[in-house]
């Protein structure tokens, strides 16, 4: 009897094997714990906390609040992003290590909601700053809307390419990562000239 | 006290820098005008007079009408349970005014409050700087001539 006979007979336990790839592994193992950042910005934080709460049970995603952005896979930006939080959300998520996720909660987060033409002070849009991955619409979104977006970001990370992402990355995308990396080292060689003067 | 009792008082205590009352009966609340020269013994005359006792301001807010700006102070004595609104006119170009800071300490934010909004400056406060916008914002946004600027710190603001 040869090893793929095994698999299918219920009566068999046998070593249990499963047949699958490297990166369908790690993957499942990604999706299924996101660790997020604990953090909340106005009504659509208090709808999270209902999500957090014992009826709708985050935790059962894998996820687990974390306090410091460092340790988080993704953030949730739940409600109006006012310039002045604007640039911190921007630090907050430059803090965070790769691979990192961004959930766009509410109108307010995705388009700046009732706040789009008279708000002075109000961000039109989280991803004018940062990436989105997933945007919940609503005003707020209730707890299974919510749900509905957090498994469509369990499904795009289990959808993901861990391996060989160069080879199927076209020409265009390469050539700006190409230029972004000779930018950086640019940068990075005039802060140390700087640094350097300074000391002298 | 009703507020005509109030402004009666007022009016032998302080004389001209009592301005005006407001009660046609239209208003659920009639309101008591005055002048920003003697604001702080009018407030702690308020505060201090036995029969009226206003311990605690409930709101210190801002208004921009079309000829001043408007300060306006909302009373109410715990004590004697009753309620009162002061409002002090100030010119558009030279909005200043003394602080009630030291009089009721819950001003210190309402009166930060109203001078990042409308720009009126409370002489006296000892920390008179914004307290909701960013500290490098430009302008004050609730006026009525603000207009809402195109980019803040690289980001665009308009839709």
């Amino acid at each position: 009897m040869g090893l793929l006979d095994r698999l299918d007979n219920p009566y068999d336990v046998g070593p249990g094997i499963l047949l699958g790839t490297v990166e369908d592994l790690l993957n499942w193992g990604r999706a299924k714990s996101d660790w997020y950042m604990s953090f909340g910005l106005a009504c659509c934080a208090i709808e999270f906390m209902a999500v957090n709460a014992a009826h709708f049970d985050f935790m059962r995603f894998g996820t687990i609040p974390r306090p410091s952005p460092r340790q988080s896979d993704f953030i949730i930006i739940s409600g109006t992003v006012t310039l002045k939080m604007a640039e911190r959300i921007k630090r907050l998520y430059e803090q965070m290590p790769d691979p990192k996720y961004v959930i766009s909660m509410g109108s307010c987060s995705n388009s700046g909601g009732p706040y789009w033409q008279n708000g002075y002070h109000v961000l039109k849009g989280v991803d004018r700053i940062i990436p989105v991955d997933v945007y919940v619409p609503g005003c707020p979104p209730r707890p299974e809307a919510f749900l509905e977006g957090m498994v469509k970001l369990q499904s795009k990370i289990s959808h993901q390419a861990i391996f060989r992402k160069r080879q199927n990355m076209s020409q265009e995308d390469l050539d700006a990562i190409h230029n972004r990396q000779v930018e950086i080292e640019k940068q990075f060689q005039e802060f140390q000239k700087v640094q350097q003067e300074l000391k002298h | 006290m009703t507020t005509k009792e109030i402004f009666e008082k007022l009016k032998n205590e302080f004389n001209d820098d009592v301005i005006s009352i407001f009660d046609d009966g239209t208003v659920s609340e009639p309101f008591i005008t005055v002048s920003s020269k003697n604001l702080i013994d009018i407030m702690l005359f308020l505060r201090d007079e036995k029969g009226l006792m206003f311990d605690y301001l409930s709101c210190l807010s801002g208004v921009d009408y079309k000829e001043n700006f408007t300060v306006v102070y909302n009373l109410f004595s715990i004590e004697i349970q009753h309620r009162l609104t002061v409002k002090v006119e100030l010119p558009k170009d030279n909005p200043v005014i003394p602080s009630v800071e030291l009089v009721w300490r819950s001003a210190d934010w309402h009166e930060r409050e109203t001078y990042d909004m409308y720009g009126i400056i409370f002489e006296g406060h000892h920390n008179l700087i914004r307290i909701l916008n960013p500290y490098d914002w430009e302008g004050y946004p609730l006026r009525k001539d603000y207009k809402t600027p195109e980019e803040y710190h690289g980001i665009k603001v308009p839709y």
